[in-house]
């Protein structure tokens, strides 16, 4: 299978992965009409690579989604931002998807196909393509690539991510402030560095208003499972939390809080919908500047590879949509959290902070600088259970 | 202590569509005919359930069009194997198979949608009693009408002539068409009243514990309902402790994290299919114990006419 996705497709191989996609049953969901046309008009030999940079019409721009773009939360966000910026550069570029597109081989056939199909600047947005990205990268030098989340670059491929810790810290701010019990529960997806130092950085937010808060945290394994989120909401629920949050894809645990009268946050986009009277705030992603800036770049060529990190500063990420229970000192307290955040006068990661052991991870007054931030592999004090070693 | 009836309660609750489908699984096996499509038709029922209760709000008319349409397909599917012989091993995994995508397939629209959610209260009154309050009458009412359904299916198979009547017809179809029993006819009806059980496990998922629609949403649910069914010994009871006992797996691995038992992830995910292997062979190792209550022409073909 590797062995036959790596050449570079002809119609024929083409034709027999369409027929794998057809027995395949996770492309069942996908859209692979269209594979083989783009393939045989271009028609090129093998050899010679048949992508042609910049040919004259639209810059064609493809995003590969790890989920589907109605799940409300991450996909949802970036679909959002992907209409946004197709609009703001009208005519001068044609956007395209493909959602629910595994964290696994399967991604690479995906990218390789839209590279087949003429995008010439590939979006992939979750961290699970990262491997299948650089190889489709390495193939094709003409192509710019751009990998949310991910941690590996190469000369057409950089990588971009929010700062979504920020968001997690002021819907801390709001949890530690409505907390009762002084437990709060965290749905967790995967234990990768983003999701662990968002759970950090939630539990960092409560400390600051109620600082003896404790957070549990149960992980489903999964961006997108809904009852499976949803019970493990419950299980968080029953063992004494009243604040819920997840860094998982859909509402689920927001409905289950709904459920039980409790509260919870929206997560990547805004959720209020799904549990009026659970939902706190939301803390949303919002990638419409930096796709403008990237689809900028490609068009005037100036796009060159690194690595983005855009927060609350950029635009990139915002608590809104802050329910009517939450004190108004709290929510000046957050205005001026975004404020000294814009403005560089406020850190989140700011010492002393302490890991589980109590160790210190960040020297009183030091601020963490962003390498120890996207490689963090510890749970800060104050949250509970141990850190399951990820991969 | 409170967190073990919290525990208790929410494994219930998540036993529950295991229960309601394998109820409706132990009536179609009974009557001699396997069903394979139970995730499937689930899948069905979800979209449908969830589909109507976002159209009419009503959630009770909700969970009955997710019976009515996982009991549509099931006639179809009945008609397949009771009239046309049909293998029906390799038509039920067809029907499993044309179902998750048919339900992703109609599905799509509403994956961005949601129902109003209300705060559960429980039974006035009872739900404030001390301990056994919270654990057993602060529950969906479905919970308890499976809890009714296991008991008035055991007491129609075992004690009443009606059942027993479907009970020969999956024992022996040709003796019960000797005594002039439309084994055809039988086998169908329940195929039909087993399959909308299963559809109304499957619209539960859908509207009432997760009010969502997602493609593949059931999970592996119909799968673990077939196990059950042979896990209980095609018996009611057994079923109803068994369901619970799923769903306490399931719950009890989630609460282990959550106490910060470190268990890897993946694992604990999978322990509902590994008890669900385990139970299927020790009961496969005592053959006189299957034998004694599997219903002895399950899954094999009718011909009135030999």
């Amino acid at each position: 299978m590797p062995r036959l996705l790596d050449r570079p497709l002809n119609p024929r191989s083409s034709a027999s992965l369409l027929a794998l996609a057809v027995f395949s049953f996770a492309a069942c969901d996908k859209k692979p009409s269209g594979n083989s046309a783009p393939v045989s008009s271009a028609a090129a030999p093998a050899a010679q690579p048949a992508e042609v940079k910049a040919a004259p019409g639209p810059l064609k721009i493809a995003f590969a989604y790890v989920g589907p773009v109605g799940d409300a939360g991450w996909t949802f966000a970036h679909d959002k931002a992907r209409k946004e910026a197709e609009a703001e550069f009208a005519g001068k570029v044609k956007t395209s998807f493909v959602e629910n597109v595994p964290e696994a081989a399967d991604a690479e056939r995906v990218i390789r196909d839209m590279v087949d199909q003429g995008n010439t600047l590939i979006f992939g947005t979750t961290f699970g393509y990262m491997e299948p990205m650089l190889k489709v990268a390495s193939d094709h030098p003409n192509v710019h690539f751009e990998h949310a989340t991910g941690y590996k670059t190469a000369p057409n491929l950089r990588t971009y991510d929010s700062r979504t810790y920020e968001g997690a810290y002021l819907a801390g701010v709001v949890a530690g402030a409505m907390t009762k019990s002084k437990t709060l529960g965290v749905v967790g997806s995967i234990p990768i560095p983003e999701v662990i130092r968002n759970i950090d950085s939630f539990t960092l937010g409560a400390q600051s208003v109620t600082p003896d808060v404790k957070t549990k945290v149960v992980w489903v394994g999964k961006w997108f499972d809904p009852p499976k989120e949803g019970e493990a909401a419950q299980a968080l629920l029953d063992q004494g939390a009243d604040v819920l949050m997840q860094n998982t894809d859909s509402s689920a645990v927001l409905q289950t809080a709904e459920k039980a009268g409790k509260f919870a946050f929206g997560w990547d986009s805004n959720m209020v919908k799904f549990g009026p009277n659970a939902h706190l705030a939301s803390a949303v992603i919002n990638w419409t500047p930096y796709y403008k800036n990237a689809i900028q770049q490609a068009l005037d060529g100036s796009w060159k590879t690194g690595q983005t990190w855009w927060g609350v500063k950029d635009g990139a990420i915002d608590l809104v949509a802050i329910s009517d229970k939450v004190p108004a000192a709290t929510k000046a307290k957050i205005e001026e959290i975004k404020k000294g955040l814009k403005d560089g006068s406020f850190t989140i990661w700011k010492g002393s902070i302490k890991d589980q052991a109590g160790k210190e991870v960040v020297k009183d007054g030091e601020k963490a600088d962003d390498k120890l931030l996207l490689g963090i592999n510890f749970y800060v004090k104050g949250v509970e259970g141990k850190l399951p070693s990820s991969k | 202590m409170s967190e073990l009836l919290l525990l208790l309660a929410s494994s219930i609750d998540s036993g529950t569509p295991l229960l309601l489908a394998a109820l409706g699984l132990i009536i179609n096996e009974r009557s001699g005919v396997i069903n394979l499509g139970a995730e499937g038709l689930m899948l069905i029922a979800a979209v449908t359930g969830f589909a109507t209760a976002l159209a009419t709000k009503n959630d009770a008319l909700a969970l009955l069009a997710g019976a009515g349409a996982a009991a549509l397909f099931a006639a179809f599917f009945g008609f397949l194997v009771i009239w046309l012989n049909a293998n029906q091993y390799a038509t039920g995994l067809a029907l499993s198979l044309f179902g998750s995508g048919f339900s992703a397939f109609v599905g799509i629209r509403y994956t961005q949608e949601s129902l109003a959610v209300a705060t559960q209260r429980g039974i006035p009154g009872l739900s404030q009693l001390p301990i056994l309050g919270p654990v057993l009458f602060t529950h969906h009412y479905l919970v308890y009408v499976a809890v009714l359904l296991a008991v008035a299916l055991s007491w129609f198979l075992f004690r009443s002539k009606a059942g027993l009547t479907l009970r020969a017809v999956g024992e022996s179809p040709e003796s019960a068409q000797a005594l002039g029993y439309p084994v055809r006819s039988i086998r169908l009806a329940a195929v039909v009243a087993g399959s909308a059980l299963v559809g109304l496990a499957g619209a539960f998922v859908s509207v009432v514990s997760t009010p969502l629609w997602v493609e593949g949403m059931i999970a592996g649910k119909g799968w673990i309902a077939l196990a059950l069914t042979t896990f209980a010994t095609w018996r009611p009871a057994r079923a109803l402790l068994g369901a619970y006992l799923f769903g306490g797996v399931t719950m009890l691995q989630l609460h282990m994290q959550g106490r910060g038992v470190n268990l890897p992830v993946e694992l604990l995910t999978a322990l509902p299919y590994l008890a669900t292997i385990l139970v299927l062979v020790l009961i496969s190792r005592n053959p006189r114990w299957i034998a004694a209550n599997m219903p002895t022409s399950l899954g094999k073909p009718f011909y009135p006419g030999s």
